[in-house]
């Protein structure tokens, strides 16, 4: 197996990395380029770029942004936000980005999965699974599906996800550590490379994630301070966990 | 020295132009048999299906112009979906023939989670770059593994790697470095 892998989450609207929760308050808290390119110093394996609006208005702005990562950073990158068919993730890859995330549109119509596989690659596509009490929730959250995320997850790989990015509602914000139990049963029901997030509180919880899990989501563990992956990546060596050498 | 990335359609074209870039490479981005034939170091990215790859390399004549570098001993870099192309035969999409650049075919790989997507070490040397492919190259002429993984192959003009150098941060820096002078 690869070395365990430590993502940065940056969630981003109109081409500036911003915070806030989901579409409230949003504040604008630097350049995604400056910022990913601070966490790929301090030893990111690889980004997340979250876009938190998805607005079709907003899509030239990522589109430039994507190209401007590709341009600068030499660490792959995810791009999720607003992926509603195959050819949305084509222009995102040929901007440079490496693999696409799509969540609530491929709950809408599963088929949207095999089709950025056949068009893009399984290894390009990561599906997105918010899950709470085991159970999959859609639209940043807000409402259920009544679909276990364990089916839901063999679901996504049989139709051609190469990779799932599952993160426990229940645990996020917390930071009383990632949901073991939700990403052990996610991890051991599919083959495909499972990254978890949500909880993260400090590096004791992430080597536990890493444990059940190939990678781990780091977002607000990090609060946009690329000195703090430089210092948990420390502390989990500390812990025993492999980590790759950055130089 | 003058890079010329083939252009197929293959989605990482300009991530392996910015890599190359970035090192002061006069880097261009090739969908004409001409310019892969002039430039000094002719560069075989991909990402994606095989089937459609070699469909998009025959039908602008590049498998020729990569063949005819490779009988001039002319270098030419294959990067992961770029090395399973440069064998003899892929079993992707159903089987598909290469470019037969070197002997041995591409395998679905067998063990471990599938896609195999991340960083890892490779040996000799020992220095981690990053992955991301279900298919590995089976072929006598390996130069390096990973994992017991081929990550790296070589015959005549041709090299292959199975790992993204442009997406292998300072360790994939240097590797691109070492193609453009080579000793």
């Amino acid at each position: 197996m690869p070395l365990p892998r430590l993502i940065p989450c940056l969630d981003v609207a109109a081409g500036r990395v911003v915070k806030g929760i989901r579409f409230r308050g949003l504040r604008d808290v630097g350049d995604p380029v400056e910022l990913g390119a601070a966490y790929s110093d301090a030893g990111a394996d690889e980004l997340v770029y979250l876009d938190v609006k998805a607005t079709l208005e907003g899509r030239p702005a990522l589109l430039a942004l994507v190209a401007r990562v590709a341009d600068q950073l030499a660490i792959p990158f995810t791009v999720g936000g607003g992926v509603r068919c195959a050819d949305d993730g084509a222009s995102l890859l040929q901007a440079g980005a490496d693999k696409v995330a799509v969540n609530s549109a491929a709950l809408d119509r599963p088929a949207l999965i095999s089709e950025l596989a056949h068009l893009l690659g399984s290894q390009a596509v990561v599906v997105a699974i918010d899950a709470a009490g085991g159970q999959v929730r859609t639209r940043a959250g807000t409402a259920a599906t009544g679909r276990e995320a364990v089916d839901w997850a063999r679901e996504a790989q049989d139709r051609g996800a190469g990779e799932l990015l599952l993160t426990s509602i229940d645990a996020d914000g917390t930071r009383a550590g990632y949901d073991l139990e939700l990403t052990a049963a996610v991890a051991g029901a599919v083959s495909v490379p499972v990254i978890a997030s949500g909880g993260a509180g400090g590096a004791r919880h992430v080597a536990d994630a890493l444990e059940v899990a190939q990678a781990a989501l780091l977002a607000s563990i990090l609060h946009e301070q690329p000195e703090r992956l430089a210092s948990l990546r420390q502390e989990l060596r500390g812990l025993g966990v492999p980590l790759r050498d950055v130089a | 020295m003058k890079v010329a990335i083939c252009d197929f359609g293959a989605g990482n074209v300009r991530s392996v132009l910015a890599a190359f870039a970035r090192l002061g490479a006069d880097a261009c981005v090739a969908d004409a048999a001409e310019a892969v034939a002039a430039a000094g170091l002719a560069v075989l990215p991909g990402v994606g299906s095989a089937a459609s790859a070699m469909a998009a390399l025959r039908e602008r004549g590049l498998d020729e112009a990569l063949r005819v570098r490779i009988a001039a001993a002319k270098p030419v870099l294959g990067i992961c979906l770029g090395l399973q192309l440069a064998l003899e035969h892929t079993d992707e999409d159903g089987g598909v023939e290469g470019l037969a650049l070197l002997p041995g075919r591409a395998m679905r790989l067998r063990e471990g989670r599938v896609p195999r997507i991340g960083w890892a070490p490779v040996d000799p040397g020992g220095e981690a770059y990053y992955f991301a492919h279900s298919y590995a190259a089976e072929t006598p002429a390996a130069s390096a593994t990973s994992e017991g993984i081929v990550a790296a192959a070589r015959a005549g003009s041709f090299v292959g790697v199975q790992f993204h150098p442009e997406k292998s941060g300072a360790a994939g820096a240097r590797f691109l470095e070492r193609c453009l002078s080579p000793a």
